[in-house]
């Protein structure tokens, strides 16, 4: 992990000062709120549904033990939900349950219910562990988002850390970005496999390595979700490491410059790159070559990508293998176990273990302050004290050891962690939509507890399969349902709740081939219709599939129509006005 | 940072350009014995970014020695970005308080040895630079 130097810390100590003196500004009157919302904005700062949202940052998803256990305490001491039975209205303290905290796609961690005026003291925590809020929203250049795996999968050309590392600093506090058009996401994958979805970002960045085994990164630019879902554009095949943030600096710019912002749904550089096409990508050049051109241009030294490099070595080197043991010996919720939860590492001897955070009772990606707690102590105990957070919001663990497998399944079984359905049905990403936000349009979280209830049964989720299902409260699209195999998407009409679904969308991975939108099957759904409809698209798919095939295979196969059919047939409410 | 106070004129030759203004273009302006002594960038809206581009480009990119003043809807907490894009004037919005806006220069400043605790390097205006190099030599 990124070891925090003195001047790291210094920075964060400045920056905790100036946020606590525009707060005090703020609540003294001098600024107003509508000045203030962009300033706590990028200090992570919503303000919600019910009590200001925090947003921390966990930069490429790489967290420690003891961060995990600072955020535990934060959860336990400020996320305080008011006592539904006070008879104070708006009492936030004396709270009647203890604090969570919810891991989202972008491998952050929200906080519901923290009062706005303890949010000065809660930077100051945050920052004792290295941690902050710094452009998790707001329209700045967001936490720089990575493959879970970075650094140990055994498919990786080129360890991404150490450059995601270089971009969070270029891209922390940069004085020419900081007020964007709109937000902007850069997310970098250094594998064969693209684990970090990044043709669905503003910039997509892949490591690659040439014929004369040089390192660089192959561009995209302007994908996005949101009411218009675009696939990034590739604008150039390899950019020399060393010139990687003048690049991306030179895209940023003609953006910065060029964007929309006249209408906030049409400011995101995709509308930019659709508008212009070749002229957008000209221009990037053009401004790269006017940087290169600068007597001042600083491209990164070998010497800084050795000292930042230097915080990820390998924390282990490689352990004595464990003969496999006969299948037939072990328990069978041990082997399902090996099968979703358990996967491959770079170094022999080890593996890489996901932490399930979806499970019966508690909505995808929820931690308690406990469990935040147990999830520190397996880091610690099994993992070298390292955690990663995942795209599809469950926490891994990068450094098991092979030999300790058996002992860290009992101990994630005895926390809550081990359900083995990495990757299956019930495995479902989900933004906290209705209940805590308060741009959503439609609850996602009991339709996400609705849905597990029904596909509760193991064997039948084994059965279905590799599958995405992504559900978004509203177009915002946080809960990704673009990409989904399966995607639910919140909307509203006439004040209630409505559903639509989709099928065949791809993050771009290999297992889902091409990053593309799912396609609608047909009108929105009533809420209580959704389960029934998504249980029809699975039976389609089990009734249709050929041998072998996974569900997103055979809806490449056969489309969207027979699994529109299908759902049809079981709508109830919304069936006459299908009819007529 | 040399604070112009609100509603006052702006220095006599300054040239005011609004944040459409492509800066690259105004080289043959900008240069020569006719130059500009000042230019003022405007923010039509204080969350609207273009201005800070447009300074640096104007120090970087051409070289631009002159004063660069912010105007507009310019906010107190904007002074820390403006500063290290190459401002160096700046005439706030008539309810700001000038106070804020300095104690807001002060919270990155490493004090006695100018080091300011930031990741990237700034494009300081010439004046800067010029205080910074003295308190160094």
């Amino acid at each position: 992990m990124y070891r925090y130097t003195d001047s790291d810390r210094h920075f964060l100590r400045a920056r905790s000062a100036q946020f606590r003196d525009q707060l005090r500004r703020h609540l003294d009157g001098e600024l107003s709120g509508d000045d203030f919302k962009p300033l706590r904005l990028q200090n992570g700062w919503y303000v919600q549904r019910h009590a200001p949202m925090l947003r921390v940052a966990v930069p490429y998803g790489e967290l420690s033990s003891l961060q995990l256990r600072t955020l535990a305490t934060i959860a336990r001491e400020f996320d305080l939900q008011p006592d539904p039975t006070s008879p104070v209205p708006g009492v936030t303290r004396g709270a009647t349950r203890g604090g969570f905290g919810h891991f989202t796609t972008r491998q952050n961690l929200q906080f519901n219910w923290i009062p706005l005026d303890r949010a000065a003291d809660v930077m100051d925590l945050l920052a004792a562990a290295d941690m902050h809020g710094i452009q998790t929203s707001g329209n700045c250049i967001r936490n720089t988002t990575s493959d879970a795996l970075a650094g140990i999968a055994p498919d990786e050309i080129v360890d991404p850390r150490p450059y995601c590392e270089m971009l969070r600093q270029w891209s922390t506090l940069h004085p020419e970005f900081a007020f964007l058009p709109r937000k902007f996401k850069i997310a970098v994958s250094g594998a064969r496999e693209d684990r970090a979805a990044t043709a669905w970002h503003d910039i997509g960045l892949q490591l690659r390595r040439n014929d004369a085994g040089e390192v660089g990164f192959q561009v995209a630019v302007g994908g996005g979700m949101g009411r218009t879902p675009v696939i990034a554009t590739p604008i150039n095949a390899f950019v020399p490491w060393a010139q990687i943030l003048v690049y991306i600096e030179a895209i940023v710019r003609v953006y910065n410059l060029y964007g929309r912002r006249d209408n906030a749904y049409k400011a995101r550089i995709k509308i930019l790159v659709k508008a212009e096409g070749t002229r957008f990508v000209d221009a990037v050049n053009q401004e790269f070559a006017a940087l290169c051109a600068q007597p001042d241009v600083q491209f990164i030294a070998q010497a800084e990508l050795d000292r930042v490099a230097a915080s990820f070595t390998d924390p282990v080197s490689s352990a004595s293998t464990v003969p496999p043991a006969a299948r037939a010996t072990l328990p069978a919720a041990y082997t399902r176990w090996l099968d979703r939860n358990v996967h491959g590492h770079r170094l022999p001897g080890y593996r890489a273990v996901t932490l399930s955070l979806k499970r019966a009772g508690l909505p995808p990606g929820d931690v308690t302050a406990d469990q935040m707690e147990g999830a520190a102590e397996l880091a610690a105990r099994y993992s070298q004290g390292e955690l990663r957070v995942t795209h599809d919001q469950n926490l891994l663990l990068p450094w098991v050891r092979e030999a300790d497998l058996h002992a860290l399944w009992m101990a994630a079984r005895e926390g809550g962690f081990a359900t083995p359905n990495i990757g299956l049905l019930t495995d479902m990403i989900a933004c906290p939509g209705g209940d805590l936000c308060a741009l959503a349009n439609a609850r996602s979280l009991p339709l996400a507890a609705a849905i597990n209830e029904r596909f509760a049964d193991l064997d039948e989720l084994h059965d279905i399969g590799d599958i995405d299902l992504h559900i978004s409260g509203c177009i915002n699209s946080c809960g990704h349902h673009h990409s989904g195999h399966i995607g639910i998407l919140g909307v509203d009409k006439d004040g209630s709740e409505w559903y639509q679904v989709t099928v065949g969308g791809a993050d771009g991975s290999t297992l889902s081939g091409p990053a593309v939108a799912g396609k609608v099957i047909g009108p929105a759904f009533a809420a209580d219709e959704v389960p029934d409809a998504i249980e029809a698209v699975i039976d389609t798919y089990r009734q249709q599939r050929h041998a072998g095939e996974r569900f997103i295979d055979t809806a490449r196969r056969i489309g969207a129509l027979p699994f529109r059919a299908a759902a049809d047939a079981v709508r109830r409410a919304t069936a006459p006005a299908l009819a007529a | 940072m040399r604070f112009i106070a609100p509603e006052t004129a702006l220095p006599e030759g300054t040239l005011v350009l609004d944040s459409t203004h492509d800066v690259t273009r105004m080289a043959a302006e900008l240069s020569g014995s006719a130059s500009h002594p000042a230019v003022a960038l405007q923010f039509a809206k204080w969350t609207d970014g273009r201005g800070y581009s447009q300074a640096v480009m104007l120090r970087a990119r051409l070289g631009y020695t002159g004063e660069i003043i912010a105007s507009g809807d310019v906010l107190a907490d904007m002074l820390p970005l403006l500063r290290r894009c190459g401002f160096s004037a700046v005439q706030l919005r008539a309810d700001q308080s000038v106070e804020s806006a300095q104690r807001a220069l002060g919270f990155f400043d490493g004090g006695h040895d100018h080091q300011y605790h930031h990741y990237q390097r700034s494009t300081l205006a010439p004046a800067v630079v010029a205080a910074v190099a003295a308190v160094a030599a």
